[in-house]
């Protein structure tokens, strides 16, 4: 039973698999704090959409992904404000349009040359087989990303509760607005790797909504988020291995599951909770 | 709490405005306040109320004149903490995971290292800065879980904390209890004594003569500005406002036994409701309302 259980343990591919998904489960799951509560989900969507034609390009020149990625990436999140800016259309239909046009693209440019990129790896991830070359790159964002989240956490964090104040402060808002917009992309491209182009959303969304439920308080909500973040990507990765699954499917679908336990478990905010206190409040009245 | 400061002042000279869309928000707007001074901000919504504060707080660029702070270009003002805000509450987001403490220590970043970490002094200010608008026994709260008037006071400790010498105020008394607003006004007070200037954009037109003393009218640029009693007039208000104020002239109301003089109540979004002598609602036009007019006349007769 044991030696089972052990099995993927033996297998290098195996360690470096679940060592590099837990350090971008853990990096997406910080920044993800930051993105709900700044009402970047769909930004960071779009973004992470964005990035595959950077990615084929890069392929294609023999550049390293991350370059391509983070070009197109922020190409994209420069266009999107653009439109926004110039045209009378919505946020929503603005993001809509731009990074499905982005994406489009990318899925063209792959079909290109379908023997240079695997269009499947981009899509859906493949961290079971990924290359040195590229881990190096998921490290150097990774350390990029922490340090400086770890440095400016306090002023993103005003940035994102109170935008007037921070200015009011003689803060740049504008440089605070592209250092997240850059921490953005460049996890986006990291993620990519993992779970790939479609769930890269789930790991920048899910560990910071799940905390968000979960608690009142900034520290503790990046604690949670970077727990649950770390733990579901190790497990995930592992759990993959038996049922010889999606890697990233399996980390996504855990970090789902914990967050439909806080929406209805949470002890503050979660749906149980809200009943017993509307109970509570029904029988007070009466 | 702050002792021998320099005299602060706000010129704001030849201001025009225009957004991306070509749309111009605010026309030549020129007015100068100096230490020591409560200003309200009137005029009606999109009139450039919020156009100007943005200027004031460097987050649009006048495309022609410039404002002055303490004699000093926005950008520099800013650095040194000169400003303090106080939003409207339409602007905070109540459920952001941060406690009473978090934000009051937020007015202190413009004073701490890069890495943000609050030093004894920031802790001692921030601390005092509760204390003095009541709210330090709720410091481990979460801002969602306070009443309208308390939230006000949790931005108005962080706008202190700031140490700021110009105090910008959103329309400080929206979804604030009475009691509150007169303690936020004696607060303000005390502010003025110590030389600061508070801008305070509202809407409550009854209580900007009450604590005021300057008051600017905007409707797409200054319209007049100085010293209430000079300003704030009827014939500046209906230029300020327009169709949009309402009226209730007491010679053509309900009311009777009034003395014939007419006495204007003027109100800008709310109708005002009025209860006559007798404890009677009473309205505005007394056309249609005949019989009311009858039976206040025979309830004065009574008397």
């Amino acid at each position: 039973m044991i030696e089972t259980l052990l099995t993927p343990l033996h297998y290098d591919y195996m360690l470096k698999a679940i060592g590099v998904s837990a350090l971008i489960g853990g990096v997406c799951a910080f920044l993800s704090c930051f993105i709900t509560l700044k009402g970047w989900s769909l930004m960071g969507d779009a973004l992470s959409h964005s990035v595959v034609p950077g990615v084929a390009v890069a392929y294609y020149l023999g550049l390293p992904f991350a370059a391509g990625a983070f070009v197109t990436g922020l190409l994209a999140a420069v266009g999107m404000g653009f439109v926004k800016a110039k045209t009378r259309l919505r946020e929503d239909a603005v993001i809509g349009v731009v990074f499905t046009a982005f994406f489009a693209l990318g899925l063209f440019l792959i079909s290109l040359y379908p023997s240079q990129v695997d269009l499947r790896s981009i899509v859906f991830g493949n961290i079971l087989g990924i290359a040195d070359s590229d881990i190096v790159q998921i490290l150097i964002i990774s350390a990029g990303t922490l340090v400086v989240l770890g440095l400016k956490w306090r002023d993103l964090l005003l940035y994102c509760f109170d935008p007037s104040q921070a200015r009011a402060l003689g803060l740049n808002t504008t440089v605070l607005h592209f250092t997240l917009l850059t921490l953005l992309s460049a996890t986006a491209v990291a993620a990519l790797q993992t779970v790939g182009a479609c769930l890269v959303v789930a790991m920048l969304v899910t560990p910071g909504a799940t905390a968000y439920l979960l608690t009142d308080r900034f520290g503790r909500m990046i604690g949670l988020a970077v727990a649950m973040g770390t733990l579901t990507s190790i497990v995930g990765a592992y759990a993959s291995y038996f049922f010889d699954g999606s890697t990233g499917g399996c980390i996504v679908t855990l970090q789902s599951a914990l967050f439909v336990a806080a929406l209805v478990f949470g002890r503050k905010h979660g749906l149980l909770a809200a009943r017993a206190r509307r109970r509570a409040a029904g029988e007070g009245a009466a | 709490m702050i002792a021998a400061l320099p005299d602060c002042s706000v010129d704001v000279g030849g201001v025009t405005v225009s957004y991306a869309n070509g749309h111009v928000a605010l026309r030549d707007a020129s007015f100068q306040l100096g230490p020591g001074s409560i200003c309200a901000l009137v005029g009606i919504n999109g009139s450039g109320k919020s156009t100007l504060f943005k200027a004031i707080m460097g987050i649009v660029e006048p495309v022609a004149g410039a404002v002055r702070i303490g004699g000093r270009p926005v950008r520099a003002a800013l650095r040194e903490n000169l400003v303090a805000y106080v939003p409207q509450a339409e602007e905070v987001d109540w459920s952001f995971p941060v406690s009473v403490w978090d934000v009051v220590l937020m007015g202190r970043y413009g004073y701490m290292n890069f890495l943000r970490i609050p030093r004894a002094e920031d802790r001692r200010i921030a601390e005092e800065s509760l204390r003095r608008v009541g709210m330090l026994e709720f410091r481990d709260r979460q801002i969602g879980e306070l009443s309208g008037g308390q939230r006000k006071r949790v931005f108005l400790a962080r706008a202190l904390a700031q140490q700021g010498r110009v105090i910008l105020l959103d329309e400080p008394f929206t979804g604030v209890d009475v009691t509150t607003e007169a303690a936020i006004i004696a607060l303000l007070r005390e502010l003025r004594a110590d030389g600061h200037i508070m801008l305070v954009s509202t809407h409550n037109l009854g209580s900007v003569p009450e604590f005021c003393d300057h008051v600017v009218l905007v409707n797409r640029t200054v319209l007049a500005a100085g010293p209430t009693l000079e300003v704030f007039t009827e014939q500046n208000l209906q230029r300020a406002f327009g169709g949009a104020l309402r009226h209730f002239r007491f010679d053509e109301s309900t009311v009777q036994q009034h003395d014939g003089r007419a006495v204007t109540l003027l109100t800008d979004d709310e109708r005002p409701l009025v209860f006559g002598k007798g404890g009677h609602l009473e309205y505005s036009k007394r056309e249609g309302r005949e019989d009311v007019v009858e039976k206040r006349a025979e309830h004065e007769g009574d008397k």
